[in-house]
């Protein structure tokens, strides 16, 4: 527990594992490494409160920096790491800079997936994962006379978030989805064809079945040439197209690669003194029972304090059910599970109104609940999880019943 | 600065100073106080910041909105101070205020 731990990557995951490793015992020094020139922040809010100018950066930190002083936590902001040396237990900062460690914690993270399209160089084109990048969403609409066009290309949650940010902020919008539905990968139909209809009563315009060809325009973006033909004019292109592990690291140090870095229940790489955790790594789920990538803050931070526990000699895997949530407008959907390889979904409540429920099954077995504005069923629904509960199809549409009952 | 107390379910007590404007969950997070998760970063979104506001203080916290209600009324352990820590909006009356904190979020 002396010498030097190096969490490479300054996001959710290493905001935790700094805390964590002193709550476990690291005497050493911690040292993290990022390349934004910013302290952790939260990045669900990139795309909602952020990009709609409620926050500043600074209510955006996790915590400010000089609180990770009170950890002894030391920062190198600003810097990407070049290599990892396994042999020399070191790595090589791109200022030529190197630093040995005694325990390496990879905190990677994700970034988003390129998509190859004619144009995507030009001005006006962005992907949507930084602090950075929100800035240079803005600083392009500021520069438009109101209201601005935007194209987005991905009707994900990324992308739909962002419209409903961007409608509040009077831009006009269109988004344009390759799937038959929005949420195809991550929702049932139902959920897809509500998030449709609120969008459109908003005034987003949705465009499915839908792909794009290239990105136009001479000195910036003017247009966007969709697979039918038609063009839409837009000063501003947001790609929302998933995210990548970012593996590349790990994977020139010769560590093991599945969908990410691959680690155990306790976060361990295939170097006993490197560890992964958060977006960047796979691991074996207790609770989903297969290996998976989660792409979650609250993973992130579970990830990050088995990691601590690993680095100090103890073995802790506290799996938990993932839980995801987002914000559109007046809408808060939360998730409580992952709903990989449902069989059945039942609808709790009216799914016309702006409440009601989701349930995703696997013959009996409960996987995974969308709450959209039912916070106390999202409660509930975690709580059922938790405890291995699977509630029968009569107790899930009857609203009249007390989910809490069969709780006790 | 108004100083918060928190008191964990063992009986450890923490204090913490805490910006007018700032809340109680972040009054944990920046000081590494054990016992608030506060997954999603104060967005009222997953109660994994619930505490007990001393009885003491119920007349100096503000009131219950519906979102919070909703949440609150399915965390494990509730009681009629359960309150999310996000919540508490710090003022200056808040000066003293003691929290207490469950023995755990899940």
């Amino acid at each position: 527990m002396q010498g030097n731990c190096i969490i490479i990557g300054a996001s959710h995951a290493a905001a935790q594992l700094a805390p964590s490793l002193r709550q476990e015992g690291w005497q050493g020094r911690i040292i993290i490494i990022g390349d934004e020139p910013y302290a952790p922040y939260h990045r669900p809010p990139l795309s909602k409160t952020f990009l709609s100018g409620e926050k500043t950066l600074q209510q955006l930190l996790i915590r400010p920096l000089a609180a990770y002083d009170k950890i002894d936590a030391e920062f190198m902001l600003g810097q990407r790491v070049d290599s990892i040396d396994r042999e020399s237990k070191s790595i090589t900062l791109n200022n030529g800079e190197t630093l040995s460690y005694e325990k390496l914690a990879l905190c990677t993270g994700s970034r988003p997936r390129q998509i190859p399209l004619p144009g995507v160089d030009l001005a006006g084109v962005h992907y949507l994962r930084t602090v950075a990048d929100i800035e240079g969403i803005r600083a392009h609409l500021d520069k438009n006379q109101k209201p601005a066009k935007v194209v987005i290309i991905g009707g994900g949650y990324i992308g739909l978030e962002t419209a409903a940010a961007l409608n509040k902020l009077g831009v006009e919008v269109t988004v344009l989805e390759m799937m038959e539905r929005i949420l195809q990968r991550v929702t049932a139909p139902v959920i897809s064809e509500f998030y449709q209809n609120i969008h459109t009563e908003a005034g987003v315009n949705i465009l499915t079945s839908m792909g794009v060809d290239a990105i136009q325009g001479e000195a910036k973006v003017e247009s966007v040439l969709c697979s039918n033909g038609e063009t839409i004019a837009a000063d501003v292109v947001i790609i929302g197209a998933g995210i990548v592990p970012n593996i590349e690291l790990a994977e020139a140090a010769g560590l093991t690669i599945d969908n990410g870095i691959a680690v155990d229940a306790y976060t361990q790489t295939s170097d006993p003194d490197i560890v992964a955790a958060g977006d960047c790594s796979s691991y074996p789920h207790k609770l989903i029972g297969s290996r998976v990538r989660l792409e979650s803050v609250p993973n992130a931070t579970e990830q990050a304090k088995t990691a601590a526990a690993s680095i100090c000699g103890k073995q802790i895997d506290n799996h938990t059910h993932p839980w995801f949530w987002s914000d559109q407008y007046d809408i808060k959907l939360q998730i409580a599970g992952f709903n990989m390889g449902y069989d059945q979904v039942l609808v709790r409540g009216d799914n016309n109104s702006r409440a009601f429920s989701v349930w995703y099954f696997k013959g009996e077995q409960l996987l995974a609940v969308d709450c959209i504005n039912q916070a106390k069923e999202f409660m509930q629904a975690k709580q059922l999880l938790a405890k291995g509960i699977n509630p029968s199809p009569g107790h899930v549409c009857d609203t009249d019943f007390d989910l809490k009952s069969l709780l006790a | 600065m108004p100083l918060i107390n928190y008191v964990d379910a063992s009986g450890n007590q923490f204090e913490a100073e805490v910006e007018v404007g700032s809340n109680v969950m972040q009054g944990a997070v920046d000081n590494m106080i054990d016992g608030i998760l506060a997954e999603c970063g104060g967005a009222c979104a997953c109660a994994t910041c619930h505490c007990y506001v001393d009885q003491a203080w119920q007349d100096k916290v503000p009131a219950v909105e519906s979102a919070e209600q909703d949440l609150l009324e399915a965390v494990v352990d509730p009681k009629d101070n359960s309150r999310l820590s996000c919540q508490l909006v710090v003022t200056e009356e808040m000066d003293g205020l003691v929290v207490h904190l469950p023995a755990s979020q899940y």
